[in-house]
């Protein structure tokens, strides 16, 4: 598994980074925080574009950056896919890909290959265009292919689906996702939206004011709630992965410790991980158990922690077995439940949202 | 007599060819340089980049004179190197078009260089190209319109000089009588015809020359801009 070492500081008017972390690289590694949080000035700093930047950064045991040295971008062999894609305008898509192609020596070293990576990201009919004729999201598929065929030893990607809408993201999500497993290349992933973060990575990194507040895997950091302020809270959930371990007609049954979560899942095999996400809004308190209901899934949990937020929302971290869980409900519900930390309650789970591939977006129950 | 002349045609046309050979290479370094800078004295560079442009002739044929004169010092040190004096010289005349056409190279090419600014310079080098390479396969394919009308600007300019040439070449055959120096001799002996023939000549020229730069700039397969979205 390759290391990242980073012990870098930069100034610039009022923002200051300082970040000294070493992060173990593997799958996908997400930078998170929110804008200006020094996310893609970090990406920036490990490729070499910023030279403003003091301090050292090695790579899998390679000094890329420290006193009187700093090895140039072009010979680090870091794959950068922009926000805005950058294709070169002049360049037919195929050129494009082909550009940080080496000669022939390096190109017969090569790990990834051109017939592969066209294949991995379908860009087989977009191959003679030029990149002033291609939409957002298939631009960003080229932008991809180009450096993962300069055959990088780490890939960043800084908020590589911002500038799509939903319906784009959606296209070209499933891509990203196959990266690390198809090219065995670790990836450093910049986001603000928790929503990736869930769906991509395996940890995460969390960035605010340019300094590192919290690192970690996913389901682990987003639960955090003294991290809350920066995951943020209202639209967040919380992320279960769980084995299938019956599924019938459409009806699919995960395994939470020694409770099970029915969930809509048509297609799914025994056996099968899925991840999921509850968001705290989709999950209703009662203290005792409800009867005569149409919710499927009500689970014994107990009040771990409460976050008051604003006057009117309270949030709830829960301990399903062993697992968590997110609840929001209003105050005026908390006071009058009398609801109190070690508190055992009923979770009553109105959705999910399913984060793996090809499972469809989200399922009412 | 009466026919037409084609000495100094083919002196002006090699004089124009030969500046714009130098200028792109020497222009090319500095607008790059000015398009990417943050120096304090870039501006102080910029304006001294355009003073061609704004200065008479007769003004800048002056102090070219005094420096490219034998006892100048640029020109002492060309007649101690070639044995030959820059002043009244092809050679003179391709280094005072140099001066006098500059602005003309320098301003188009920073404008490319800028419209093309640091993003596809940095994806570049993310994929492993060189600065070099940067610039040969990204940057000026990008600039290409930036250079185009840097030649003909230079192109064009250097045909119509005549204040400069007259001051620092004078009017010797076959070396520095260029097209603009022999009509003007043409009308002051009052030999009209012979004007009117080389007038002509240049204006069809000048005419054709940019006729084709607009038709090949419509044609450009993108645009000057970096396409992005």
């Amino acid at each position: 598994m390759a290391e990242l070492a980073l012990d870098v500081k930069l100034e610039r008017g009022s923002f200051a980074l300082a970040v000294h972390e070493t992060i173990a690289l593997e799958g996908i590694t997400a930078l998170f925080g929110p804008s200006g949080s020094g996310k893609t000035t970090l990406l920036r700093i490990v490729s070499g574009l910023e030279t403003d930047a003091v301090g050292d950064v090695t790579f899998d045991g390679e000094r890329w950056q420290a006193s009187g040295v700093r090895v140039p971008p072009h010979k680090r062999r870091v794959g950068f896919v922009f926000q805005d894609g950058r294709l070169f305008p002049h360049l037919t898509v195929a050129k494009n890909l082909t550009f940080g192609i080496g000669r022939r020596a390096e190109r017969e070293r090569a790990v990834i290959r051109f017939d592969d990576v066209v294949a991995a990201l379908d860009l087989d009919p977009l191959l003679s265009r030029r990149p002033a004729s291609l939409s957002g999201g298939e631009q960003q598929r080229v932008a991809i292919g180009r450096a993962l065929l300069a055959n990088p030893r780490l890939l960043l990607m800084d908020e590589p689906m911002s500038s799509l809408d939903v319906r784009r993201k959606a296209e070209i999500l499933p891509y990203i996702e196959r990266l690390p497993e198809a090219f065995g290349l670790p990836i450093l992933y910049v986001t603000h939206s928790v929503d990736e973060v869930a769906r991509l990575a395996s940890s995460v990194v969390l960035l605010r004011s340019g300094r590192v507040v919290g690192r970690g895997p996913v389901a682990e950091i987003l639960e955090r709630i003294d991290l809350w302020p920066v995951t943020g809270r209202l639209d967040a959930g919380t992320l279960i992965e769980a084995v299938v371990d019956e599924a019938k007609d459409g009806m699919a049954s995960l395994a939470l410790g020694e409770q099970r979560l029915r969930v809509p899942l048509a297609g799914a095999t025994v056996g099968t991980k899925i991840r999921l996400r509850i968001h705290a809004r989709d999950v209703a308190i009662a203290t005792e158990r409800p009867r005569a209901i149409s919710i499927r899934n009500v689970l014994e949990a107990e009040i771990l922690a409460i976050d008051f937020h604003g006057p009117v929302y309270v949030e709830l971290l829960l301990d399903v077995d062993g697992r968590h869980l997110r609840s929001r409900i209003t105050r005026e519900a908390f006071d009058e439940l009398g609801l109190d930390v070690g508190r055992r309650v009923y979770a009553l789970v109105k959705s999910v949202a399913f984060e793996d591939r090809g499972l469809g977006d989200a399922a009412g129950m | 007599m009466d026919e037409l002349e084609l000495g100094p045609v083919w002196l002006s046309l090699k004089l124009a060819s030969a500046t714009v050979v130098a200028l792109l290479v020497i222009a090319t370094p500095l607008a790059w340089w000015l398009a990417f800078t943050h120096a304090r004295w870039r501006a102080v560079v910029e304006a001294v980049a355009a003073l061609p442009l704004v200065l008479p002739p007769t003004v800048l044929g002056f102090y070219l004179l005094i420096l490219l004169a034998p006892s100048g010092p640029i020109g002492r040190w060309w007649v101690e190197l070639t044995d030959s004096t820059l002043t009244f010289s092809f050679t003179g005349l391709v280094v005072a078009s140099i001066v006098y056409s500059f602005p003309f190279a320098v301003q188009p090419l920073q404008a490319a260089f800028e419209r093309i600014g640091r993003a596809p310079l940095e994806a570049a080098a993310t994929l492993g190209a060189s600065p070099l390479e940067t610039f040969f396969r990204v940057a000026s394919p990008m600039a290409l319109r930036g250079y185009v009308s840097a030649v003909v600007l230079v192109f064009a300019h250097t045909l119509g000089e005549f204040g400069v040439v007259l001051m620092v070449g004078g009017s010797i055959p076959g070396e520095t009588r260029v097209v603009s120096i022999a009509i003007f001799e043409h009308v002051e002996t009052l030999q009209y015809g012979q004007a009117h023939a080389l007038s002509a000549g240049l204006l069809v020229f000048s005419f054709l020359v940019l006729l084709a730069v607009y038709v090949i700039n419509r044609r450009m397969p993108f645009g000057a801009g970096y396409a992005v979205g």
